[in-house]
């Protein structure tokens, strides 16, 4: 069971293909073999050409889904293709809201398991073998797939680098979703698109991130400061977002995003294990912490001991100087 | 309204975790406690009953060696009682063997909403919930931050990228909520001691009509090749604050060329 042929799960935002896709698309040119892509939405004629460059060179084009969310019909279409015997030895998925949903179903639909929280991949005897972080990124754990059947992958994000390889545009093909009838019965009444000032998280040269130690919610309001001051984005640890100060999307870590920014600021957090697995590896790290022996203090570059309410404020006036 | 809500019962996070070095499996020894990312959705189907005007909150767990400990602590809070599916055959069973076991099990108590946490906090994969729909052939909506029921639909403002979407679904549906939607409980005195008492159904994989070769490690159908250190990160200089700290903060951005 050789890898010849290995399916990328292209979503679109903002009319391009999001940053992640790119990167398994990527991956996926190195593992050697045909690259193509499944996408779903209005926008698939529009970003061919991107996909092409990247190396994909059949775009699987689901159409617009008429609201409705996109695990299901997405993951119809995927094991349409594999019962019609066109479909890939091998799916990657990114690991977003909606690339989870979809291989979830398809797993289910093709009686396969899933791997997921994926950091690497290589080519193995017979399939390919994913690298995944635990205990808090202290260890690594190799896996693969055993049986027949195409192998599902959900990567982390920042897995890989997304290079372009120059291909020709890619062709875009059909591949309207089967009905799949009360399954599919959710269905998108409105979108809410929140105001975001400065980057997206996962995407952010700089993440300024606050944990307990701000004390409580309305402390946030210096990540936020300090954050748009770097140009950066804000990010929280586990328990703040546990606490109901931020969202869900804020948070980084094991259950949340990975962020390999150039310099990552983390304030009044421990550095629990499970928050380092989603920061670890960003180029610099700061840490204002002011117990001196928080974890934290382990993995940063520089720390500083001190009391979050001090500095902060100290850094944000400091930073407002100098205009 | 009945609610089913799915569970697990995890080796405490605080303590550190290890694998058995013959089946690689995450070692499940010892007390499990119920999963901080579940009390969320406790509460939530709680408070889903209390305003359809009643109805029962089941939990349905998937646990080694009979355990109770997590299902006593969400029975406290208030669920009405519990099924607990705990079998030998069960060793290694991964995230798709889980969620038919679950779905087995979700399907003997007939729900109308079935409500779990975007993912657990010690194996993390994330799948399981979805799985679980798809096996029922029920919709889904992840990720949700608000949750309401209307009549036989439920309403759910789901988390995204760019914020959130509205999205609604007819019942019965799954659907997985993150921390913060709502504020846990704390189980009363009272809460705790009729707990002890609540029913707790126990299954065997024979019981749920499952072949044993869909679940466990075979069922898998997914191998550990290698287990192997991190490459660990070096700690960098650690600096006091006495009132300019900041100043090396400041220096090290200027550094880095980000100021």
């Amino acid at each position: 069971m050789s890898v010849a042929k290995i399916w990328v799960l292209a979503e679109v935002a903002d009319g391009a293909p999001i940053t992640t896709s790119l990167e398994l698309i990527t991956a996926a040119r190195e593992l050697g073999g045909t690259v193509e892509a499944v996408a779903y939405g209005d926008a698939t004629a529009s970003v061919a050409a991107t996909l092409g460059e990247y190396g994909v060179t059949t775009v699987h084009d689901v159409g617009d889904l008429a609201g409705s969310l996109p695990g299901s019909p997405v993951a119809a279409t995927i094991a349409a293709a594999v019962a019609a015997g066109s479909g890939p030895d091998a799916i990657l998925f990114p690991a977003t809201y909606d690339g989870r949903d979809i291989a979830g179903r398809l797993s289910v639909k093709l009686d396969r398991p899933v791997l997921t929280n994926v950091v690497d991949l290589s080519a193995g005897d017979g399939g390919l073998v994913s690298q995944h972080a635990i205990f808090g990124g202290s260890q690594m754990l190799s896996a693969k797939f055993t049986g027949e059947g195409p192998q599902i992958f959900v990567v982390r994000a920042k897995s890989f680098a997304a290079e372009p390889s120059g291909g020709a545009p890619a062709a875009v093909v059909a591949a309207p979703a089967p009905d799949t009838g009360a399954a599919n019965a959710a269905k998108i009444v409105a979108r809410h698109v929140e105001e975001r000032s400065g980057p997206k998280l996962d995407e952010a040269n700089v993440v300024v991130s606050g944990g307990r130690g701000l004390g409580e919610k309305d402390q946030y309001a210096l990540i936020e400061e300090l954050a748009g001051l770097l140009k950066g984005a804000a990010g929280a640890s586990r328990a703040i977002v546990d606490a109901g100060w931020v969202p869900y999307s804020h948070q980084v870590g094991q259950t949340g995003k990975t962020v390999k920014p150039t310099v990552y600021v983390a304030c009044g957090i421990s550095g629990a294990t499970q928050h380092l697995v989603g920061m670890k590896n960003s180029k610099n790290i700061v840490a204002i912490n002011k117990d001196q022996d928080a974890p934290i203090f382990s993995v940063a570059d520089l720390g500083i001991v001190g009391d979050v309410h001090k500095v902060l404020p100290q850094l944000i006036e400091a930073l407002k100087a100098r205009g | 309204m009945n609610v089913v809500v799915c569970v697990k019962q995890i080796p405490d996070p605080a303590a550190p975790g290890a694998l058995d070095p013959g089946t690689k499996n995450l070692v499940r020894a010892g007390k499990l406690i119920l999963d901080d990312s579940d009390a969320y959705g406790v509460e939530m189907a709680l408070q889903l009953a209390d305003a359809a005007g009643g109805g029962e909150v089941t939990l349905v767990s998937m646990a080694p060696n009979g355990e109770t400990s997590g299902l006593r602590t969400a029975l406290a809070m208030g669920a009405a009682k519990a099924i607990l599916i705990s079998d030998e055959s069960l060793a290694g069973t991964d995230a798709l063997g889980t969620a038919k076991v679950l779905a087995a099990a979700i399907k003997r108590a007939e729900p109308d909403l079935i409500l779990a946490a975007t993912e657990s906090t010690d194996g993390y994969t994330g799948t399981t919930p979805v799985q679980v729909a798809e096996l029922l052939g029920l919709p889904s909506v992840t990720f949700a931050k608000k949750v309401e029921i209307t009549g036989d639909s439920v309403k759910v403002e789901r988390q995204t990228e760019a914020g959130f979407d509205e999205v609604e679904s007819p019942l019965p549906a799954v659907v997985t909520v993150t921390a913060g939607v709502v504020e846990p409980r704390y189980p009363s005195f009272k809460g705790i001691m009729a707990a002890k008492s609540k029913p707790v159904e126990t299954l065997t994989v024979a019981d749920l009509g499952l072949d044993a070769g869909q679940v466990g490690a075979a069922g898998a159908r997914q191998e550990v090749t290698d287990v192997a250190e991190a490459e660990a990160r070096s700690a960098g200089e650690i600096v006091v604050d006495e009132g300019d700290g900041y100043t090396r903060v400041i220096a090290f951005l200027e550094q880095l060329k980000v100021l």
